[in-house]
């Protein structure tokens, strides 16, 4: 029999890992009763073990993992995600990368964006992204609403003309020869010989010599092929063309391509277009888009977009801390519009005043409870916990009708003389009537944690210290107060972090000046629907409580927090 | 807004009446392929009330499916989009306000209708389109009723020596008229009745607060009342307020007014001047299954017919979207009381006026709600 015990385990006991430590530093392999080695049957047995307690768990850590950890990686990651704008306009994003913010974009931005659009208004899209912007520039909701539906007609014109010229450029099967490969045609055809339907169609594919000789043409063309093939149902060779991709075809054989090296069908009906092309009538897009909103016409939309067009943004966070985004870099915003950073401190303050009123009231009831003898500590335990089982917008609701100027506290006031009729206090609506009432609602989270520390210290402490001669008050001070300090711990950061993020009660009795940054976020959740906003608010918030945990820990040492005995 | 059901649970309850419901179950077609129980969303509170009484509770009766009602529609907006991320939309049919309506379907959360084939003509032969006229605010939005945002004061105010205001502008007299004011937490409207009390004309009044200096002029007239504001947040508010003698005048809904004077028996009096009017309707959500689809379809048209629109009157102050359910407003289910003079949309109140302009404000509202709260904070 081999002694495991050695150094380190002389501290702990013996633990089945030290046998392999030990079966390690062996040379020869040490061997089971059944002849595998030692270390691996150690290993296997140990695996089964492992195994075992990490089922156990399991559940817990699923519901953990599902509830708490991904929702909250769900808002981190909310607060700094933006594929909205360069999923919705991949074309004008590109087209805006090389623009330096001065003046107008120039053209091909214009009809990258009608493209973009077009197919977000297909898409019905074009007013979520919209709304997006506007939270970055007022006035882009609108506009993109309005011009989802006229940028459909950008082409409009062009169209009729190549369609005068050739009556086969309204013809959708002749576009879906020009811009698709032969096997794909075949494959339509053979689906269609054998009885299928529109829906079941192979995914359209693009023709590479479309791609590579008529570019925008065959982006338009390949959006429009996949939403008329995967949004609608339909097929693309047989559903007209949209008008913005004559816009394209005109562009391209402006670009003056090789047409020479098309090699696929039509290969006249291009040349004949080409060829006619220059002769057109256009109106400059530019104008086209004024007709549809003039905002078009203002560089900051464009900037606007091109600032927000990668995918990820600080915006979010910026905003949060009352800064913004500007094409000209990060600044802070005009002071009429500063307001998240006073909540935040305003919350910090107010919850750290909470905490500081709770542990003035909460700790004389924990001392009483702990002291009483065990009647007359149980009745009023009740007490505590009566108003903990009640309803907290009742609790909520009572305070309005005590603290109102035509409550009954003010009318106790006035009845008794103290204060006259005209001069009644101000109690509710600000931040006095959020303290009062918060610290009401958070007062059972002190006194328990204080009242089950408090239980522990053994009176005979106390009466040790006065009978070596010590006054009441160092009695107290030096012998009952430090261990009643883990108590005070646990419930101040208790009572803290609850009241930090607390919601209901300041809205319904904070008024104006006791209002919370919960309350902001909780208006960007549910009303103005600005989740990055708000998941950035919430973030902040949880990183502010992580600090001051961390915080706390270094002072006074997280060990030194008990809840109960 | 959560204090909404609670503050009303007490509220009223009505009595149905049976032989309108056999009358009306004779005008239901059947439902083809249709599921048999909706889940819809309403405000809760005496509104949901009048809905159960004049939609819902008939409708189950005549087809014998169940109804279950959820009281968010204050967060609608949140939920609907939070039930489309997850894939699992729960709702059948949802309740907003019209801006409501608008981002729903800016956010592609809500369907979009065609109005002349999925609702009833009106019992004057007009089509759908035009009988609900403006009401129609966009695509997804199905119109109920007309509601406006006003005034109301208390009467029995010593300091005021028998004035009694008339015009909105009041609120900013506060030699005439001292005491508490109440008004919303929010900057849609308020802005409005400053400026309008500040002299500028209603139809100037959104190329006026488009600017800078417009915006700075609004929040300059509030600030001369700021100390003497009570800023409230749920509807139900303003009504207690009112009643407990807090504030001697407060904005609200005009329905909750009407329930405070009418059936509280308080001591409060409407000023109608420059309310404020709102459209609150259904939307249907985006991509719901054939069947149930089916069924809110078939409720909806018969819910928001000439006559249900007008029945829902009986039960509560707002007004009919439909013109031609105008003249089937009567009186009231309980207290046997003319509603005509109460709604909103009666031309005697309607002296001066405006219409919720949503569509600048959905433009603006992000932007001078920051302004606003920052304001209010500092």
């Amino acid at each position: 029999m081999t002694d495991v015990t050695d150094a380190t385990t002389a501290r702990r006991g013996p633990t089945p890992d030290d046998a392999l430590r030990v079966a390690d530093s062996r040379r020869e392999p040490m061997l089971a009763a059944d002849g595998t080695p030692l270390k691996r049957s150690l290993a296997r047995a140990l695996r089964r073990e492992k195994l075992r307690a990490l089922m156990l768990i399991a559940p817990l850590l699923l519901f953990i993992l599902v509830t708490f950890i991904a929702p909250i990686a769900d808002m981190l990651f909310r607060s700094v995600e933006n594929q909205i704008v360069s999923d919705t306009l991949p074309r004008t994003t590109r087209a805006l990368a090389d623009w330096d913010g001065q003046d107008l974009p120039p053209e091909d931005a214009f009809a990258a964006m009608a493209y973009d659009l077009t197919e977000a208004a297909e898409l019905k899209v074009h007013t979520r992204l919209g709304s997006r912007l506007n939270y970055e520039a007022p006035g882009i909701s609108s506009l993109f609403r309005k011009s989802g539906r006229g940028t459909g007609d950008a082409g409009e014109a062009l169209g009729e003309q190549f369609v005068t010229l050739d009556p086969a450029w309204e013809n959708p099967m002749v576009w879906a020869e020009l811009m698709a490969p032969p096997d794909w045609l075949e494959a339509r055809a053979a689906h269609y010989a054998d009885g299928g339907e529109p829906e079941g169609l192979p995914a359209f594919k693009l023709r590479d010599e479309a791609d590579t000789i008529l570019p925008e043409t065959a982006s338009v063309y390949g959006g429009f092929a996949r939403i008329t093939q995967f949004e609608d149902g339909d097929d693309p060779a047989e559903e007209d063309p949209w008008s913005p991709i004559y816009l394209a075809l005109h562009r391209d054989l402006a670009a003056d391509p090789p047409l020479g090296d098309w090699s696929g069908p039509h290969a006249d009906l291009l040349a004949a277009a080409a060829e006619a092309a220059p002769a057109m009538e256009t109106v400059p897009l530019v104008q086209q888009f004024e007709e549809i909103d003039e905002d078009w016409l203002d560089p900051d939309v464009w900037a606007t977009i091109k600032t927000f067009s990668p995918p990820y943004t600080p915006g979010y966070f910026l905003n949060a801390v009352d800064m913004q985004q500007t094409p000209d870099g990060v600044e802070l915003r005009p002071e009429t519009q500063r307001i998240y950073v006073t909540l935040f401190l305003r919350t910090l303050v107010m919850s750290l005043a909470i905490t500081g009123t709770c542990l003035l009231l909460g700790y004389p009831v924990a001392w009483l409870l702990a002291n009483l003898p065990s009647g007359r500590a149980n009745l009023l335990m009740i007490l505590v916990l009566l108003p903990f089982w009640t309803s907290l917008l009742v609790r909520t609701s009572a305070w309005k009708v005590l603290l109102q100027q035509q409550g009954v506290i003010n009318d106790t006031l006035v009845w008794i003389g103290l204060i006259a009729d005209d001069k009644r206090l101000t109690l509710i609506n600000n931040q006095t009537g959020t303290i009062i009432a918060m610290t009401h609602i958070l007062l059972p989270f002190m006194i328990l944690p204080l009242y089950s520390v408090m239980k522990t210290i053994p009176p005979s402490y106390l009466r040790a210290a006065k009978s070596l001669g010590a006054t009441d008050w160092t009695a107290f001070w030096r012998v009952y107060f430090p261990q009643s300090v883990p108590g005070i711990g646990a419930g101040s950061i208790l009572v803290f972090i609850l009241a930090i993020g607390y919601y209901i009660t300041p809205e319904l009795v904070g008024g104006t000046s006791g209002v919370f940054i919960s309350n902001r976020i909780a208006y960007h959740i549910s009303s103005s629907l600005n989740w990055g906003l708000a998941a950035a608010l919430g973030s902040i918030l949880l990183f502010a409580v992580l600090i001051l945990y961390w915080a706390y820990d270094r002072m006074v040492g997280i060990d030194n927090v008990k809840l109960g005995g | 807004m959560k204090l909404k059901p609670f503050l009303l649970a007490g509220a009223a309850s009505f009595a149905i009446l049976p032989a309108a419901i056999a009358q009306e179950a004779a005008e239901l077609p059947p439902c083809e392929n249709c599921s048999d129980s909706m889940t819809i969303m309403s405000w809760g509170g005496a509104y949901q009330t009048s809905q159960q009484k004049a939609y819902t509770e008939p409708y189950a009766e005549a087809t014998g499916i169940s109804v279950t009602w959820d009281e968010s529609s204050n967060e609608a907006t949140a939920k609907m989009r939070a039930a489309a991320e997850a894939g699992n939309m729960p709702y059948d049919l949802v309740d907003v306000e019209g801006p409501d309506s608008q981002r729903l379907c800016d956010e592609g959360l809500a369907m979009e209708v065609d109005h002349d084939e999925l609702l009833a003509p009106g019992n004057d032969g007009s089509t759908p389109t035009e009988d609900f006229g403006d009401a129609i605010i966009n695509e997804c939005f199905i119109p109920q009723i007309v509601f406006s945002t006003t005034f109301g004061y208390r009467t029995d105010i010593e300091e005021w020596e028998g004035r009694e205001p008339e015009s909105v502008c009041a609120i900013f007299d506060t030699e005439q008229f001292p005491g508490k004011r109440g008004l919303e937490q929010r900057v849609k409207k308020n802005l409005e009745w400053a400026l309008l009390c500040d002299g500028v004309s209603k139809d100037e009044l959104y190329d006026v607060l488009e600017t800078e200096e417009g915006v700075e002029r609004a929040l300059a007239k509030l600030d001369t009342i700021k100390d003497d504001v009570i800023w409230w947040s749920a509807g139900a508010e303003t009504p207690q307020l009112l009643a407990d003698g807090e504030i001697v005048m407060g904005s609200t809904y005009n329905g909750r007014l009407f329930s405070v004077i009418a059936e509280q028996d308080q001591p409060v009096d409407m000023l109608w001047d420059w309310q404020v009017f709102d459209y609150d309707g259904w939307v249907i959500p985006a991509d719901l299954p054939e069947e149930r689809l089916n069924r809110v379809k078939h409720f909806v048209r018969w819910a928001t017919d000439t006559q249900r629109l007008g029945d829902q009157a009986k039960y509560i102050a707002y007004g009919p979207a439909r013109a031609s359910s105008q003249p089937l407003v009567s009186t009231h289910a309980e207290l046997g009381i003319e509603m005509g003079p109460h709604m909103p949309t009666n031309p005697e109140n309607m002296g001066n006026y405006l219409v919720n302009d949503f569509i600048w404000w959905a433009d603006n509202q992000d932007d001078l709600e920051t302004r606003f709260q920052a304001w209010l904070a500092n």
